[in-house]
C-alpha cells in the first residue's frame, strides 16, 4: 500500500492513465485547431471532439448536439444559471420591472450561489430553499416555493460536502408540469453525481446539467454543459463572445486534448459504473462503521441512505477538523473546519443541516474513489483512531464531557 | 495550512498537557488559576492553569486545548513560557512574541492572542482567589 492515502475525491481525482493516454497524441501529433476545416490537422482535431462529444452524450443519455464544451463545472454553472435566466426575463434589465424568479438552495455549490447573487443584482428574486436536517431538497419544497413568475430551478444532484442526494428527478418533473401550462427550465450541477451514478437526462426531466472532467479521472480545466435541444428546446444568453463555436454559447477555440480526454473519462466511467457504486458503497460502508464501532462521540452528517456510495462526511464530538488532519498525516481529506477556510467560518453546508457550529468544527469529509484499495481503509480507520484517542487527551471539552459537564451549558466568550 | 517546524515540533510533542484536577478541583484550590477562553462554536478552546508558590512564582503549567495546529501549539508554548516566572512577569507575555516565535501566519494570529488572554485569564483568577488585587491595592 502506498502512503499517503488520497481521500479526497470529492476535490478532484487522479486522472486515469487511460485518459492520459487518449490525450497524449492529442499534443503532438493532432495538434489541430478543431475549427480549421480546410486541412487534416483540423479535421484531424475535430474527429477527436466528436467522438468526444458523443461519449460525453452517451454517459448522459443526451444528444450530441447538445452538449457544450467548457472549461469546467464553474463556468458551465455560470452559463446555465446566467444565460437562462437573462434569456428568459420578463423584462429587461434595468427596466425596474420584476425580471423573474428563480428558486435555488443554501448549500448549494458556491459557482451557483454567485451566480445567483449576481442575477439578484440585475433585478431577479431568488429564493434559497433550506433543507432539513438530512440535508435533502425534495420536489415538495421546490413545489412550494415556485411562483407564477418563476423562470429557472438550479439545485445540485449530489452535495459536495456530505454527498446527499436531491430529488432532481422529480423536481425535473414538477418544472415540466405547470399547471400554467408554461415550463420552468431546470438545471442541476451534477459535478458530483455524473459519471459515479446512472444519469438519463430525459427519464431524469432534466433541461441543463453541468459536469466537470476532473471529478470523474479525467483532466482538469475542461467540462460540459448539457442544453436540452428537444421538448422543450433551451436557449441561453451567451456569456463569452468571439469566434461562435458550440453553437455561439462557448465562443473560444476548442480544448481539443481536455475533450478528448473528458470524452474517454466518460467512457470508462460508463463501462465501471455498476461494479465502483457497489464496492465502493462496501468500501465506505465498513469506513464508516468501523468508525462508529472503535469512536464513542461521533455522528454522520446527512441522509444516510440517500447520499453518494463514496462520500462520508462524519463529526468527531470535542476534537478540531485542522488538527485531526494534521495528525492524520498519511491521509488526504478535507474537513469543514474553520481553520481550513479562507473565510475563517465553519461549513456553511453543515450548518444548512442545523449542525452546530462545535460540530462543523469537528468534521471530516473522506471521498473515496476509482483508486481506492480496501487496504487504505483499514489503515485509515487505525489511524483515525489514534489521532482521535491523542486530540481527546488534550481536549479541555472532552475532559467535560467526561465529568459530565454539558459545554453547552457553558458562557463561552465567543471572539 | 503548511506550519512552520516550531508549530509542527509543539504539535506533535506538546508541553505540559494536562489538568491539575477536575473542574471542580481546580476551582477549589487557591495554589492554582485557571483561565478557560475561547468558545467550541469559533472551533478553538484553551484551558491554563498555573500553580503558583508561595513567594507568587509560577512553578507549574498546564493546558489543554481544542483547537488547530497552531492553538495547540500557542498555548503549549505559552506553558512553556510561564514556568519559573512570578505571576506578574507572567503579564508580560504578549500574543506578538507568541507569533514570533512559531512564525505564525496572519490567519493564525488570533490563536496568539487567544494564549495571551488565557494567561491573563489565569492570573487574573490567581489574583481574585487569593485577594492579591486587594491586598496591593491597600498597600
Amino acid at each position: 500500500m502506498d502512503l499517503p492515502i488520497y481521500f479526497d475525491n470529492a476535490a478532484t481525482t487522479r486522472c486515469d492513465p487511460r485518459v492520459v493516454d487518449a490525450m497524449l497524441p492529442y499534443f503532438t501529433d493532432f495538434y489541430g485547431n478543431s475549427g480549421s476545416r480546410n486541412h487534416g490537422f483540423g479535421w484531424r482535431a475535430e474527429e477527436g471532439v466528436d467522438l468526444a462529444r458523443k461519449q460525453v452524450a452517451d454517459l448522459l443519455g443526451a444528444d450530441r448536439k447538445e452538449i457544450i464544451f467548457t472549461s469546467g463545472a464553474t463556468e458551465s454553472n455560470n452559463l446555465a444559471i446566467k444565460g437562462a435566466a437573462r434569456m428568459y426575463a420578463k423584462s429587461p434589465e434595468g427596466s425596474g420591472e420584476p425580471r423573474g424568479h428563480v428558486i435555488t438552495a443554501v448549500h448549494e455549490h458556491k459557482a451557483t450561489l454567485d451566480p445567483c447573487k449576481r442575477l439578484q443584482k440585475e433585478g431577479f428574486d431568488v429564493t434559497y430553499l433550506e433543507p432539513g436536517a438530512d440535508g435533502i431538497i425534495t420536489a415538495d419544497m421546490v413545489e412550494k416555493a415556485m411562483r407564477d413568475d418563476t423562470i429557472l430551478v438550479t439545485i445540485m444532484w449530489a452535495n459536495n460536502e456530505i454527498g446527499t442526494i436531491n430529488e432532481i428527478p422529480q423536481i425535473g418533473e414538477l418544472c415540466h408540469n405547470r399547471p400554467s401550462g408554461k415550463e420552468v427550465v431546470l438545471h442541476t450541477d451534477a459535478t458530483q453525481w455524473v459519471g459515479k451514478m446512472p444519469t438519463d437526462v430525459n427519464r431524469d426531466n432534466i433541461d441543463l446539467l453541468s459536469m466537470s472532467g476532473h471529478k470523474i479521472y479525467g483532466p482538469k480545466g475542461v467540462g460540459a454543459l448539457y442544453v436540452r435541444r428537444r421538448r422543450p428546446r433551451v436557449r441561453l444568453v451567451a456569456l463569452q463572445e468571439g469566434g461562435g463555436q458550440e453553437r455561439g454559447y462557448r465562443s473560444g477555440t476548442l480544448n481539443v486534448p481536455g475533450i478528448v480526454g473528458l470524452g474517454k473519462a466518460c467512457e470508462l466511467c460508463m463501462q465501471e459504473m455498476d461494479a465502483e457504486i457497489e464496492r465502493l458503497r462496501g468500501l465506505r460502508d465498513r469506513l464508516e462503521s468501523e468508525i462508529e464501532r472503535r469512536i464513542d462521540e461521533v455522528q454522520v452528517n446527512g441522509q444516510r441512505d440517500k447520499r453518494l456510495p463514496h462520500t462520508t462526511n462524519i463529526s468527531f464530538g470535542f476534537v478540531e477538523g485542522e488538527s485531526l488532519m494534521m495528525s492524520c498525516k498519511d491521509i488526504a481529506m478535507s474537513s469543514g473546519s474553520a481553520c481550513t477556510s479562507a473565510s475563517l467560518e465553519p461549513s456553511y453546508v453543515l450548518k444548512a443541516l442545523g449542525v452546530g457550529d462545535e460540530l462543523a468544527h469537528s468534521s471530516l469529509r473522506m471521498s473515496l474513489g476509482r483508486f481506492t484499495k480496501p487496504e487504505e481503509i483499514d489503515y485509515a480507520v487505525d489511524q483515525i483512531e489514534q489521532a482521535v484517542i491523542k486530540l481527546r487527551e488534550l481536549s479541555p471539552l472532552y475532559d467535560m464531557h467526561q465529568e459530565g459537564i454539558d459545554i453547552t451549558k457553558i458562557e463561552w466568550q465567543s471572539h | 495550512m503548511a506550519y512552520g517546524p516550531k508549530v509542527i515540533d509543539h504539535y506533535n510533542n506538546p508541553r505540559n498537557v494536562g489538568t491539575f484536577g477536575t473542574q471542580k478541583e481546580i476551582k477549589e484550590r487557591k495554589d492554582l488559576g485557571v483561565g478557560l477562553v475561547g468558545a467550541p462554536e469559533c472551533g478553538d478552546v484553551m484551558q491554563l492553569q498555573i500553580k503558583v508558590d508561595e513567594s507568587g512564582k509560577i512553578e507549574d503549567a498546564k493546558f489543554k486545548c481544542f483547537g488547530c495546529g497552531s492553538a495547540i501549539a500557542s498555548s503549549s508554548l505559552a506553558t512553556e513560557w510561564l514556568k519559573g516566572r512570578t505571576i506578574d512577569e507572567g503579564l508580560e507575555i504578549k500574543n506578538t512574541q507568541i507569533v514570533e516565535e512559531l512564525s505564525l501566519p496572519p490567519v493564525k494570529i488570533h490563536c496568539s492572542v487567544l494564549a495571551e488572554d488565557a494567561i491573563r485569564a489565569a492570573i487574573a483568577d490567581y489574583k481574585t482567589k487569593n485577594g492579591v488585587e486587594a491586598a496591593a491595592a491597600k498597600a
